[in-house]
C-alpha cells in the first residue's frame, strides 16, 4: 500500500512536469502545425540558465529569469527562423526545428561542458515535507506540484478569459478560419511559440535539479513529450493533461512493479525461462521494459486512434 | 534533360574513379594501402546506399522517416548472425552474396514496420517512425539474444567462402566488394524510379487524390515503396557489418537515422543523385572534421539549418538553379558577383569557426589538457584578443555579406529574367 | 434498365449543418447530365459524396446497380467512375506524357511492381502517345505539367480522368476560369471524349450546359428543385427564382 501511495505521488509530480512540457508543444503543434523538436531543448536550456543564474543571484531569481530567457529565444527563433521557413511547408519547419535541436545540444556542450552540472535544489526547499508510511516526501516535490498547478491555472485563465486566449483557442482547431477572420496570426504564432518555449524553460528550471542537468536531457525527455502530445490528441489541452498524468503514472509504476510476463504466465501454470523461445522477452522485468512503454503506447495509439485521446483533428 | 549517353558516361567515369581511388592513397614506399582512407571510402560507399534508400521514402514518396536506421541496423544484425551461423555451421555461402541476406532482413522488417507506419502520411508517419526508432533502439540495449545488448554482436567476415577466391583479410578486397555492391544497389535504385511503383510513389507524393482517381491506393504505394527502401537499407547495413565486423545499437540509433536525413537533405532530395553528394560530404566532414575539431556536429547542424532556410533543394538544387543561366551561356557573368560574396562569406565563416573553437576549447578542450593550435600558431584562449578577433570577424563579415548579397541578387535576378524570356524556363 | 449512376435520398451533414438534404437522381447510361445551381448549393459536395471523398450521412449511391457509398475513392475508380476536380488536380512535377501514362497504368494491368521498366512498355507508351494526340497536347509532351498554361492543365486533367476508360465521368466545373476560345476548345474535347460514356458535370457557364447536356438538374440548398431537359429548365419559374430572386421576370 505504501508503495502504491508513494508511487502515486511521484507519478503525479512527474506527470505534471511532463504536462508543463507537453502543453506548450501541443499548443504549438495544434496551432501552427509545427512539430517543435527544439521544445525539449528549451527544457534543457531552462535548467542550464537556472543553474548559471542561481550561481550569481540565487534560485528564486533564476526561477523568474530563466523562463523569460527561453521565451525570448523562442520569439527570436519564430520571428527570424520559422517564419522564413514556413513558406517551404510543414516538413521544412520540422527539419528546421530538428536542426535547431542538434545545434542547441552542441552549443550547450560547448558552453557548459560535456558532463552534468551540479544544479541543486535550493536549501530552503530541501527538507522532507511529510512521511507516507515511513517514506519521506520531499518538500521540493510539493513545490514542483504547486508551480505546475499554478501554471496550469494561468494557462487556463489566459485562454478562457482573455481575448487573445479566445482567438488562440479558435486557432487550435481552425487555424485557417481564425486567419480568415482577420486576426493577426503571425503575431499570435510568435506569442504562442515564445510562451511554449518559456513554459518548457520553466519546466527545466524546476525539473533540472530534480533530475540531472546534462546535455543529453533534451534527447531523453524529447521523445516522451512527443508521445504525450500525440496520445493526448491535437487541439485538446485537457487530453494533453490526462495523457501527461497517465504517462507519468505508468512510468513511475513500471519502475516499481518488479514483475515480468513470465511471472504472469507462471500463475497459469506455464513455465518460461530465458532459454525458451521468446524467453528473453518474457522474462524481462517491467522496470526494464519501462523504457519501452511510452513508445509502444505511441505506436498503438497511432494505429488505433490517430486522433489521440481527445483530439479534435487528425494528426 | 541529359541524354541517355551522357548518363552512361557518368556511370562509367564514376566506376573508374571508384576503382582507382585506393591506389591514389597507396603508400608506394611501404607497399601498403592506407587503412584509414579505405575504411573512409567504404563508409562513403555504404552511406551512399543508405542515403539513397532513405530518399526513396523522403524525396520520392514524401515520407519523412526518423527511423530509417532501424532498417539499416536490423539488416546489419541479420548479417552478423548469418555470418556467425555460416561459420559455426560450416555452410558454404560466399561472402559476396551475404549483403543479399542483409537486404532480405531489411525487407522483412520493412514489411512489419511499414505495415504499421504507412497507414499514415506526413507528420503522423514521421511520428510513428520516431516512436519505432526509440522503441527498437531501447530494445537493442536491453535484449541479448538478437541484439547483444550494449556490446552488440561481433562477427568475422573471413568465412572462407568466396566466389572469387578472396579471403577479405586485406582492406582493399573489402573495399572492392563494397564498390561492387554500391554500384549494383545504386543502379537498381535508379531503375526503380522508372517503374510503375517508382512513378506512382512520386505521384502520391504530389497528389494523393489524383492517385486515387487513376485507380491506385496511395497507402499501398507507400507501403511497397517503404519495403523496397528497406531492402536497400538492409544491404547498406550488411556492408557496414562486413566492414566493421561488429554491429551495436548505434547502428539503429536515432543519430544514425539523422545521418541519412542530413546526407540526403544537404545533397538535395529532389532528383536522384543528391544523396550521393550529401553522403560523401557528410562522411568527409565526419571523418575529416572530427580530427580537427570537437564541434564538427555543430558545423553540420548549422549547415543543415542554413540549407533548410535558404536552399531547401540542397546542393543539387543550388546547381539546378544555375541551369537556365548556363543554357543562355551567361554563367561567366556570375564569377565576379560570386567573388564579391565569397570574401565576406569566408570572413564570417572564419569568425564563426574561431568563436566556436574558442568556446569549445574553454569548456571541453582545456579540461582534456589540449592546447589550442592553428598550424604552428599557439592561441591563448584566456586572453581577450582571439575573442575580439572572432566576434569582430563575425560581425563585420556578416554585415558586409548582407550588403554584398543584395548586389549579387540583383545580378542573379537579372540573369534569370533574361533566361526566361530568351530560352524559356523549360524545354 | 439500371441507371449508370443512382442517388437515393442522399443526405449529408457536417456536425449540425445539413449540406445535402435528400437528393434523389438517376442518370441513365450514356446520358450527358449537368448539375447547376447557385454558389454554396452543395454541388461539389455532391460530387465528393459520389466519388467517395466524404461518407454520406444517409441514403445510398449506386454505380450500375452496385452500392458504392461505403467504398474508398480508389475502389470506386476501379469500378468505372472517374472525376476531375474544381481545382486542377494533376501531377505537377511530372511531364505531360508521364501524367497521361500514370493515368493509364492501373487500367492496363500494372500494379505496385518494381519489376517493369516503363520505358520498355511498348503498348502502354503507344496508347499514351495516342491519347496525347487526342488531347492535342503532343507538342507539350516533355514539358513539366506544372508549367502548362491553365487551360492546357485543364485539358490534361480531362485526359487523365478519361485515360483509365471509366464509363462514368464526373467533371467539376471543367471550364472554370477559361476564356471563350478556351471554353469552346474544352467543350469540343469533352464532347469527343465522352462519346458513348455517361457524363455528369457541374457547370456555371450556361452556354456550355445548354450546348452539351441532355438533361439538367438544379440544386439549391442541398436539394434538387428541378430535373429536366435544358429547354424546360430554362423556362422553369422556380429555377429563375433561385438564381435571380423573386423579382425575376
Amino acid at each position: 500500500m505504501e508503495v502504491f501511495l508513494v508511487s502515486l505521488l511521484n507519478g503525479l509530480v512527474y506527470g505534471m512536469l511532463l504536462f508543463m512540457l507537453a502543453s506548450g508543444l501541443t499548443l504549438i503543434f495544434s496551432m501552427m502545425g509545427v512539430l517543435n523538436f527544439a521544445h525539449a531543448s528549451a527544457f534543457m536550456l531552462g535548467a542550464y540558465f537556472a543553474y548559471s543564474i542561481s550561481l550569481i543571484a540565487g534560485f528564486w531569481v533564476a526561477l523568474f529569469v530563466a523562463p523569460i530567457l527561453c521565451g525570448l529565444l523562442g520569439a527570436a527563433i519564430e520571428r527570424f527562423g520559422l517564419r522564413r521557413v514556413h513558406r517551404n511547408g510543414h516538413v521544412a519547419e520540422l527539419l528546421f526545428t530538428f536542426g535547431l535541436a542538434m545545434v542547441i545540444e552542441k552549443v550547450v556542450q560547448m558552453s557548459w561542458g560535456l558532463l552534468a552540472v551540479p544544479y541543486r535544489i535550493p536549501a530552503l526547499l530541501d527538507f522532507p515535507l511529510f512521511s507516507v508510511y515511513g517514506t519521506q516526501f520531499p518538500a521540493y516535490r510539493a513545490f514542483m506540484l504547486l508551480i505546475s498547478a499554478l501554471m496550469f491555472l494561468a494557462i487556463w485563465l489566459a485562454l478562457t478569459r482573455t481575448r487573445v486566449g479566445l482567438v488562440i483557442q479558435a486557432s487550435l482547431t481552425h487555424p485557417e478560419m481564425a486567419r480568415a477572420l482577420g486576426h493577426d496570426v503571425p503575431k499570435m504564432f510568435t506569442l504562442v511559440f515564445a510562451s511554449g518555449m518559456a513554459l518548457a524553460g520553466l519546466a527545466g528550471v524546476i525539473g533540472g535539479n530534480y533530475q540531472t542537468t546534462s546535455p543529453s536531457m533534451a534527447v531523453t525527455m524529447g521523445p516522451i513529450v512527443f508521445v504525450v502530445v500525440v496520445f493526448g490528441g491535437l487541439g485538446s489541452l485537457l487530453g494533453c493533461f490526462i495523457a501527461s498524468l497517465l504517462m507519468g503514472l505508468i512510468q513511475t509504476f513500471a519502475v516499481v512493479l518488479d514483475y515480468s510476463a513470465a511471472d504472469l504466465l507462471a500463475r497459469v501454470g506455464l513455465t518460461v525461462t530465458r532459454s525458451s523461445p521468446l524467453g528473453e522477452l518474457l522474462t524481462m522485468p517491467l522496470p526494464r521494459i519501462g523504457a519501452l512503454l511510452p513508445y509502444i503506447l505511441l505506436v498503438l495509439i497511432l494505429w488505433f486512434r490517430p486522433r489521440g485521446l481527445m483530439g479534435t483533428r487528425d494528426t | 534533360m541529359r541524354t541517355r549517353t551522357d548518363l552512361r558516361w557518368i556511370w562509367v567515369i564514376a566506376m573508374a574513379v571508384a576503382l582507382v581511388l585506393p591506389w591514389i592513397f597507396f603508400d608506394w614506399k611501404t607497399s601498403r594501402h592506407s587503412g584509414f582512407v579505405l575504411t573512409m571510402l567504404s563508409e562513403i560507399g555504404l552511406m551512399i546506399v543508405f542515403a539513397l534508400s532513405f530518399n526513396m521514402q523522403m524525396g520520392q514518396a514524401g515520407l519523412l522517416s526518423f527511423g530509417h536506421a532501424v532498417l539499416f541496423g536490423l539488416g546489419g544484425y541479420t548479417t552478423a548472425h548469418a555470418l556467425n551461423a555460416i561459420r559455426s555451421g560450416g555452410i558454404w555461402f560466399p561472402l559476396e552474396l551475404v549483403p543479399l541476406i542483409g537486404g532480405l532482413g531489411g525487407l522483412a522488417f520493412g514489411v512489419v514496420i511499414g505495415y504499421i507506419a504507412t497507414k499514415q502520411r506526413a507528420t503522423a508517419f514521421a511520428m510513428i517512425t520516431l516512436g519505432l526508432s526509440e522503441l527498437v533502439g531501447a530494445a537493442a540495449l536491453m535484449f541479448m539474444t538478437f541484439f547483444g545488448g550494449e556490446s552488440g554482436i561481433t562477427t568475422d567476415r573471413m568465412i572462407e567462402s568466396s566466389l572469387v577466391g578472396a579471403t577479405y583479410s586485406a582492406p582493399w578486397q573489402v573495399y572492392y566488394l563494397i564498390v561492387f555492391w554500391v554500384f549494383v544497389s545504386v543502379a537498381l535504385m535508379w531503375l526503380h524510379t522508372q517503374t510503375p511503383l517508382g512513378k506512382m510513389a512520386n505521384a502520391q507524393r504530389d497528389n494523393f487524390e489524383r492517385t486515387q482517381f487513376v485507380g491506385y491506393d496511395p497507402q499501398l504505394i507507400r507501403f511497397w515503396q517503404f519495403v523496397v527502401s528497406g531492402f536497400f537499407a538492409g544491404i547498406a547495413g550488411s556492408l557496414y557489418t562486413i566492414v566493421y565486423e561488429i554491429v551495436t545499437y548505434d547502428a539503429l540509433a536515432a543519430s544514425k537515422s539523422a545521418n541519412a536525413l542530413l546526407a540526403s537533405y544537404i545533397g538535395g532530395v529532389g532528383g536522384f543523385f543528391g544523396p550521393v553528394l550529401g553522403a560523401t560530404l557528410v562522411v568527409l566532414m565526419q571523418s575529416g572534421l572530427s580530427l580537427l575539431s570537437n564541434s564538427w556536429v555543430l558545423y553540420i547542424g548549422v549547415l543543415f539549418i542554413v540549407m533548410v532556410m535558404y536552399a531547401p533543394g540542397g546542393i543539387v538544387g543550388i546547381l539546378g538553379h544555375h541551369a537556365p543561366i548556363a543554357r543562355i551561356g551567361r554563367l561567366h557573368e556570375l564569377i565576379v558577383p560570386y567573388v564579391r560574396i565569397l570574401v565576406p562569406g569566408l570572413i564570417t565563416l572564419f569568425g564563426f569557426v574561431l568563436l566556436v573553437e574558442l568556446t569549445s576549447f574553454v569548456t571541453i578542450g582545456a579540461t582534456q589538457g589540449k592546447k589550442f593550435k592553428v598550424g604552428s600558431l599557439m592561441i591563448d584562449a584566456a586572453t581577450a584578443q582571439p575573442w575580439m578577433l572572432a566576434i569582430g570577424a563575425l560581425l563585420i563579415g556578416g554585415l558586409w555579406l548582407r550588403l554584398a548579397s543584395r548586389g549579387f541578387m540583383r545580378v542573379w535576378d537579372g540573369l534569370i529574367e533574361e533566361a526566361k524570356t530568351l530560352g524559356g524556363a523549360a524545354r | 434498365m439500371t441507371a449508370a449512376l443512382s442517388l437515393a435520398d442522399v443526405r449529408k451533414q457536417f456536425g449540425e449543418t445539413k449540406i445535402i438534404r435528400g437528393v434523389t437522381l438517376d442518370i441513365a447510361k450514356g446520358e450527358r447530365h449537368a448539375i447547376i445551381g447557385p454558389n454554396g448549393a452543395g454541388k461539389t459536395t455532391l460530387f465528393n459524396l459520389i466519388s467517395g471523398r466524404f461518407p454520406i450521412t444517409s441514403g445510398s449511391i449506386s454505380l450500375n446497380g452496385e452500392r458504392i457509398d461505403t467504398l474508398a475513392p480508389h475502389e470506386i475508380n476501379r469500378r468505372g467512375l472517374s472525376r476531375s476536380f474544381q481545382i486542377t488536380s494533376i501531377f505537377p512535377n511530372m511531364t505531360v506524357f508521364e501524367n497521361i501514362r500514370c493515368g493509364l497504368l492501373w487500367s492496363r494491368g500494372y500494379r505496385y511492381t518494381s519489376f517493369r521498366l516503363l520505358g520498355r512498355q511498348k503498348a502502354l507508351n503507344a496508347e499514351s502517345e495516342a491519347l496525347l494526340e487526342r488531347l492535342n497536347l503532343q507538342s507539350r509532351r516533355d514539358l513539366i505539367a506544372g508549367l502548362l498554361s491553365y487551360a492546357e492543365q485543364r485539358a490534361l486533367e480531362i485526359g487523365i480522368t478519361i485515360a483509365g476508360g471509366a464509363e462514368v465521368i464526373l467533371l467539376d466545373e471543367p471550364t472554370a476560369g477559361m476564356s471563350n476560345t478556351e471554353t469552346e476548345y474544352a467543350v469540343n474535347l469533352i464532347r469527343t471524349v465522352s462519346e458513348g460514356k455517361t457524363l455528369l458535370m457541374v457547370e456555371h457557364d450556361m452556354s456550355v450546359v445548354f450546348g452539351l447536356a441532355d438533361r439538367v438538374s438544379v440544386v439549391v440548398y442541398g436539394e434538387v428543385i428541378a430535373s429536366d431537359v435544358p429547354a424546360a429548365i430554362r423556362s422553369n419559374m422556380a429555377v429563375q427564382e433561385a438564381y435571380l430572386g423573386a423579382e425575376a421576370q
